[in-house]
């Protein structure tokens, strides 16, 4: 069965909160069935954020540190703990209704996992889930976050898939506040060279096939 | 009438939700399909619209809390006559909240009024006798809310610590453990056969050797050149265990248990059917030593085919291990130690050097005559060692 369409937009560097206010928006143009299923892919500038169940401790860095280097914080409504992002790190925001066929949430974030091992896969890269604890791990180290919002079966936030992210950034956090576990990025274990691009372009596909949607492409869109 | 609010079920293998967020307070009028509050579970926050219309009565669950799927959460007062619906757009179910049941010694008389077919099921599933429940349906009916608000005083009612017990967390690799652990028993069908092997030629050959080397390296390399001969041993089930997947590779994984009880890892040998003894010996004691210094490198974890534990370091005969998934088979040596054994030429009866090597197989793929017949060949190899490959 051919599947049900799907907007991919392309939107480059965008600042944390005004990517809040779009995916906000779309959000409830999508409960009200205005606008089709899209998927946002971008990258944000260096910003730390912390999920619903977030601990303020797991921000290692003090205040000042952060400020020094030009990192906002910001508290969002999304699941998951304390993430960071910034250049390099290819962030994925489906705003897409899971009715009928698709309420289940733990299906939901499998699925996004499915999408992020695959395109590692695509780079040679093997990657997998741990049970227990959600995002995408090459041995105990995590290439993808994952923190979710859904809101009457429509879903916001995503995954934060890292490319060619800065590792070091990391160290000012307990990434979802797991202590002994560390972050990596498709760079480090690709054999040949990755940008964050090229893996956009990849990750489409497989998102295409993994939810069983048809592409409308639209890129660079303001 | 009020109208019981539970916590959704968000998806079929989810059991509990927390709730992070009441959008309204007691007595604050909520319409239909307004968000009531939210829930996070497994990295996912889902704000759950109310039911019906009308004013919230009571909070059940606060802020922080974790409760079990269709727990009550909060009872809204209808303002009107709103019917209970099974089920709204995000799956929160709403019930007619209880009824006092009869009183009097109608409670006595045998039940006269059916369960439904779904409550039925229910109850068998849960393992839980509906005549024991007091039902809060029309005229006493057991609903199917009922036996999930029993299934869940069941969990409540945990016996509080004895005095001076302490209670802890725990940590993120025990849980990893834990789930891989009971995931595997549920997975494979475990079935186990024990081998007693002769260690005496091993002995000999390792003692002379300079430097001396391990019995596990001994022993890997015995189970590495098996595998070669009985392929199946090193194959992977995959897709629900219905396709089977022949692996290039042998990649052997040593369990090694880390210090203070925090767990255990198991690095794994990486092409170990082109190494000696020797190079093994040399492997192995490498992977072990970073495994409890905590200096693997991610790829030194994966990829394994087959495992070896040796918990006869510890002075055990002989185990029963699990198997590491998605793994066929796991080998399991248990204490090397001189024990009285038949000399089938003489009749005598002499000491020797000896070991039972346990295999734990997956029955879904392996049968026990080829656990056993890959099992002769690493007796054989071990026994009859070739000392060409040191």
């Amino acid at each position: 069965m051919s599947g049900r369409l799907l907007k991919v937009r392309r939107l480059g560097v965008v600042g944390f909160a005004e990517a809040l206010e779009l995916q906000q928006r779309l959000v409830v143009s999508r409960q009200q069935d205005h606008i089709v299923d899209e998927l946002l892919l971008l990258e944000h500038p260096p910003v730390i954020t912390l999920g619903v169940s977030s601990k303020r401790d797991n921000v290692l860095a003090s205040p000042g540190v952060l400020a020094d280097r030009g990192i906002e914080v910001h508290e969002t409504r999304r699941g998951g703990d304390v993430t960071f992002h910034g250049p390099g790190q290819l962030v994925g925001y489906p705003i897409m209704s899971l009715k009928p066929d698709r309420c289940d949430l733990h299906r939901y974030v499998r699925d996004l996992e499915e999408v992020v091992v695959r395109t590692a896969a695509s780079f040679d890269v093997r990657s997998t889930r741990i049970a227990g604890f959600t995002g995408v791990w090459v041995g105990t180290e995590k290439l993808a976050a994952i923190g979710v919002r859904l809101s009457r079966w429509v879903t916001s936030h995503g995954f934060a898939f890292n490319v060619t992210t800065r590792l070091d950034d990391f160290s000012l956090i307990r990434p979802c506040g797991l202590r002994g576990y560390g972050v990596t990025s498709l760079e480090q274990l690709a054999a040949t060279k990755v940008s964050v691009q090229a893996v956009a372009d990849v990750l489409t596909d497989h998102f295409a096939s993994v939810f069983d949607r048809e592409l409308v492409l639209e890129r660079y869109e303001d | 009438m009020a109208t019981n609010v539970l916590m959704p079920q968000l998806g079929e293998s989810i059991v509990e939700g927390t709730i992070v967020r009441w959008n309204k307070q007691v007595g604050e009028v909520v319409n239909r399909d307004e968000p009531l509050f939210e829930v996070s579970t497994d990295k996912v926050d889902a704000e759950i619209p109310a039911p019906i219309g009308g004013v919230l009565i009571d909070v059940r669950v606060k802020v922080g809390e974790t409760v079990p799927v269709n727990s009550v959460v909060a009872v809204l007062g209808a303002s009107g006559d709103d019917l209970a619906e099974p089920m709204s757009d995000t799956g929160t179910m709403v019930e007619s909240s209880a009824a006092t049941r009869p009183s009097g010694d109608q409670q006595k008389q045998p039940r006269k009024i059916g369960l439904s077919p779904v409550v039925r099921k229910l109850a068998r599933e849960k393992g839980i006798d509906p005549d024991q429940i007091v039902g809060t349906g029309t005229g006493g009916r057991v609903t199917k809310e009922d036996i999930l608000s029993h299934v869940a005083a069941e969990v409540d009612n945990a016996p509080p610590l004895p005095p001076g017990a302490r209670s802890e967390p725990l940590s993120a690799m025990r849980r990893g453990i834990a789930e891989h652990m009971s995931s595997s028993l549920r997975t494979s069908a475990h079935a186990h056969t024990v081998f007693d092997v002769d260690f005496e030629v091993v002995e000999r050959l390792r003692t002379e050797h300079k430097p001396k080397l391990t019995y596990l390296s001994f022993i890997a390399r015995a189970v590495v050149d098996a595998l070669g001969e009985v392929p199946i041993v090193n194959a992977a089930l995959r897709n629900n265990g219905t396709e089977v997947v022949y692996q290039p590779e042998v990649n052997v994984g040593i369990a090694v248990a880390l210090d203070d009880a925090e767990g255990l890892i198991v690095p794994v040998i990486k092409d170990a059917a082109t190494q000696k003894v020797s190079d093994l010996s040399q492997s192995i004691a490498d992977l072990a030593k970073r495994a409890r210094e905590k200096k693997l490198k991610p790829d030194e974890v994966q990829r394994g085919t087959f495992t070896i534990t040796n918990p006869g370091a510890f002075g055990s005969i002989f185990g029963l291990p699990i198997i590491h998934q998605p793994q066929a088979a796991i080998l399991c040596v248990g204490t090397i130690e001189r024990r009285p054994a038949v000399n089938t030429d003489s009749g005598e009866i002499e000491a020797r050097l000896k070991s039972y090597l346990t295999l734990g197989f997956d029955h879904r793929l392996i049968d026990g005559a080829i656990a056993d017949r890959f099992m002769v060949q690493v007796k054989a190899n071990l026994e009859n060692f070739d000392p060409e490959v040191l």
